[in-house]
Order: C-alpha cells, then sequence, then structure tokens
C-alpha cells in the first residue's frame, strides 16, 4: 500500500476535494479523483513531509467545535471594538506562553487557529525554547490568553497529534 | 442585474440576510483596518472578513445554489476551508517583518527578541 499510497490520508483527501470541486458523481470526475489521488501525493516525497497520525478523532471534532465557537465570539467581539472607535479605549500587547506541543503539524494547526481568530495573533514562535509570541487586540488579563492556548487548543492539539 | 425568479421567497429572503451579514462583517474589518492606530492592531480587522464574513456570505451562495438546482451545492465549503487555511500564511509572514523592522529600529513596544 505505502508504495503506491505515500500519504493514504492526503490521496482520499485529494479524491474528496476533486469530487466536490465537480460537485457531481460522472465516471470521469471520479477517474480524476482517483488519478489525482495516486499521483498528486509523490510531490510531498522529496519535501520530506513526516507522516501525519491522528491520535485521537474525537478530540479533532472537540477542538473544530470550540474553534468555531471562539471564532464567531471573536468576530462580534473585534467588530464591537472597531465600531465603539475612539470612545472605548483599549490596549493590545503581546504575550509570551510556552509551549509543551512540539509536533509541526499541531504547531501549523495551532498557528492557523489563532491568526484566524480575529483578536489574537501568532507572531513568533521559538523552536528552541517552545515559547510563542502571541499578539492579542483586547489586552486585559495576560492569564485569560495563556489560559485560551493552554486550557482550550493545547491539551486537545497534543492529544491529536502526540 | 441577474434575476433569480425560481428562487421562493423563504430562500430569497435568508440568502440576502446571509450576504449582507457576511458583508457588514468584512466592510467592519476593513473599516478598522483603515482607522486602527498601530500596525499590529490592524492586522486583526482583515480576519473578520476571511471568518464569518466569508463564511456568511459563501452559506447564503450555498443556500441559493442549492435551492435553485434543488440539490446540496458543497463546493463553497472547499473556499472558504481555503481562505481559512491560506490567509493567516500571509498574516504570519507580515507580523513577522514587521517585528523584525521594530526590533532592528530598537523600538520599545515591541518585545525583544530573546
Amino acid at each position: 500500500m505505502s508504495r503506491l499510497f505515500p500519504y493514504p490520508g492526503l490521496s482520499l483527501a485529494l479524491a474528496a476535494f476533486w469530487v466536490l470541486l465537480h460537485n457531481s458523481l460522472a465516471p470521469m470526475t471520479l477517474l480524476g479523483a482517483v488519478l489525482i489521488g495516486i499521483v498528486a501525493p509523490w510531490s510531498l516525497v522529496p519535501l520530506e513531509a513526516p507522516k501525519l497520525r491522528i491520535g485521537s478523532a474525537v478530540a479533532l471534532f472537540k477542538l473544530a467545535g470550540i474553534v468555531i465557537y471562539d471564532i464567531v465570539r471573536s468576530n462580534f467581539a473585534v467588530a464591537a471594538i472597531i465600531l465603539g472607535g475612539a470612545r472605548h479605549a483599549h490596549t493590545s500587547g503581546f504575550v509570551a506562553i510556552p509551549l509543551e506541543l512540539t509536533n509541526r503539524y499541531g504547531l501549523a494547526l495551532l498557528a492557523v487557529i489563532i491568526t484566524s481568530t480575529p483578536g489574537t495573533l501568532w507572531a513568533q514562535h521559538d523552536a528552541a525554547t517552545n515559547r510563542l509570541l502571541l499578539h492579542v487586540f483586547d489586552f486585559v488579563d495576560e492569564a485569560d490568553w495563556i489560559d485560551l492556548v493552554k486550557r482550550r487548543y493545547e491539551p486537545l492539539l497534543r492529544e491529536i497529534f502526540q | 442585474m441577474i434575476e433569480a425568479p425560481d428562487l421562493p421567497l423563504w430562500a430569497a429572503l435568508l440568502t440576502s440576510i446571509l450576504i449582507v451579514g457576511g458583508a457588514a462583517f468584512t466592510l467592519i474589518g476593513a473599516v478598522g483596518l483603515a482607522t486602527l492606530r498601530s500596525f499590529y492592531q490592524r492586522v486583526h480587522a482583515p480576519t473578520l472578513g476571511t471568518t464569518l464574513g466569508a463564511a456568511l456570505i459563501l452559506s447564503g451562495s450555498m443556500l441559493c445554489f442549492s435551492v435553485l438546482q434543488s440539490r446540496p451545492v458543497g463546493r463553497e465549503l472547499l473556499l472558504l476551508l481555503f481562505v481559512l487555511l491560506t490567509t493567516p500564511v500571509t498574516f504570519i509572514l507580515l507580523v513577522r517583518a514587521a517585528l523584525y523592522r521594530d526590533r532592528s529600529e530598537s523600538n520599545q513596544e515591541v518585545p525583544p527578541l530573546d
């Protein structure tokens, strides 16, 4: 199997993308899906991308739910601050957070989650000290933001990827 | 003007609400991008358009075309996924460049490299 499919998960995802993009189950679409699923993952082999292992699918869905909720909530929070203008003075600032998560895919997903959420921004990650520098839009209490990453996201990410 | 005479009233109403809502969030993000004070604050604003703004507009599109074609249309979910996954890459790159610039100018508001 691994001779034909170096990254089986990626093959499946690409085939699913192909079918969704064409929005049909015609024979030509299915043939295209199979071909792209076989050929495209080979482009990752020279990059020596580590294999992705999902430790817990339940944690993945739980994380997705939490992230969707957080994104919607912070959309309203940031919109309120922007519309409030100068009347609501607020401060922004940087927070340094020591991480225990070391998996590269886990860190990449955390970077996407944090940056996609309005109000938080992934500023820098130091691989040697595993320390994350976060920029926070509405900076009230540093501990809140450390809690958000350490208690809300990191345990689930470690469960999924490590 | 493109007309959609086959769209029933409930779907037309719901689609309009979703699209106007999404456009509103995107507009607020754009206003923030133009009016916020520091560079790091301004980077937060456009994420309104790439998250809830895009999600609402794409849900409206999904609803409209699913009703018109009488079958579920899922292409917009892929669009949303790609927008969500790719825009943070740009933002992170911009912020890294700004951090580099501010540190080389010894800007006091930016935490030092350790």
